[in-house]
């Protein structure tokens, strides 16, 4: 049994109070590898590394059935809004 | 009620402190550099590979206790681990992040001449 996108939704959800979330199963259905966007105002000040401890630590329970785990962004909204921006022109 | 019962032995903390400091770079992955046996530690040694530095691989599936006790040494859930300079740099997402804007070069050459 693997975990759920919506488990993974839930938790970080819960955890982290994110502005925006993209979870995407990456398993092909067997719930064992995710993909991640994160934007919380909890990353503020944080480096990287830090941001990336995190999001692990929230989903620390469904780490020992995930296998593979990416976190494409972990950024602040600040960060998020620039990002958004430059992207549309 | 919760169980905690680490892999993380002193003997195995021992080893791991003298891999990771004689080393300036040491990446845990799945399977070797000559044949990484997963797509996250691939791309890893790509990077290393790319840049020219000199690194050690060390397979984490021979060994399940080195696989569980890395967990907790590194406080790191997932693997390819990568160590530079005894420290924990990050897994797969942070390193080619950081090989994209340029710190894991400025830092890789910081350590070649160190």
């Amino acid at each position: 049994m693997g975990v759920t996108k919506e488990q993974v939704e839930s938790s970080l959800t819960s955890r982290l109070k994110p502005s925006h979330l993209e979870v995407i199963d990456t398993s092909g259905g067997c719930g064992a590898s995710f993909a991640i966007e994160i934007v919380s105002e909890q990353f503020e000040g944080k480096r990287l590394l830090e941001r990336h401890r995190i999001v692990n630590g929230a989903l620390e329970d469904e780490m020992k059935q995930i296998h593979a785990l990416s976190i494409k962004k972990a950024l602040t909204p600040e960060q998020w809004k620039l990002q958004q921006e430059s992207q549309k022109i | 009620f919760r169980c905690f019962s680490s892999a993380l032995t002193p003997e195995l903390k021992n080893a791991l402190d003298k891999v990771v400091t004689s080393n300036k770079v040491v990446l845990f992955m799945k399977g070797t550099k000559d044949f990484p046996q997963c797509g996250f530690s691939n791309t890893v040694v790509q990077i290393l590979n790319s840049l020219n530095v000199p690194f050690e691989t060390i397979n984490i599936l021979d060994n399940e206790m080195l696989r569980l006790g890395l967990k907790e040494y590194s406080n790191w859930p997932t693997f390819p681990q990568l160590y530079i300079e005894g420290e924990f740099f990050g897994g797969c997402d942070i390193t080619v992040e950081a090989f994209k804007n340029g710190q894991l070069q400025e830092l890789l050459e910081r350590a070649m001449c160190s």
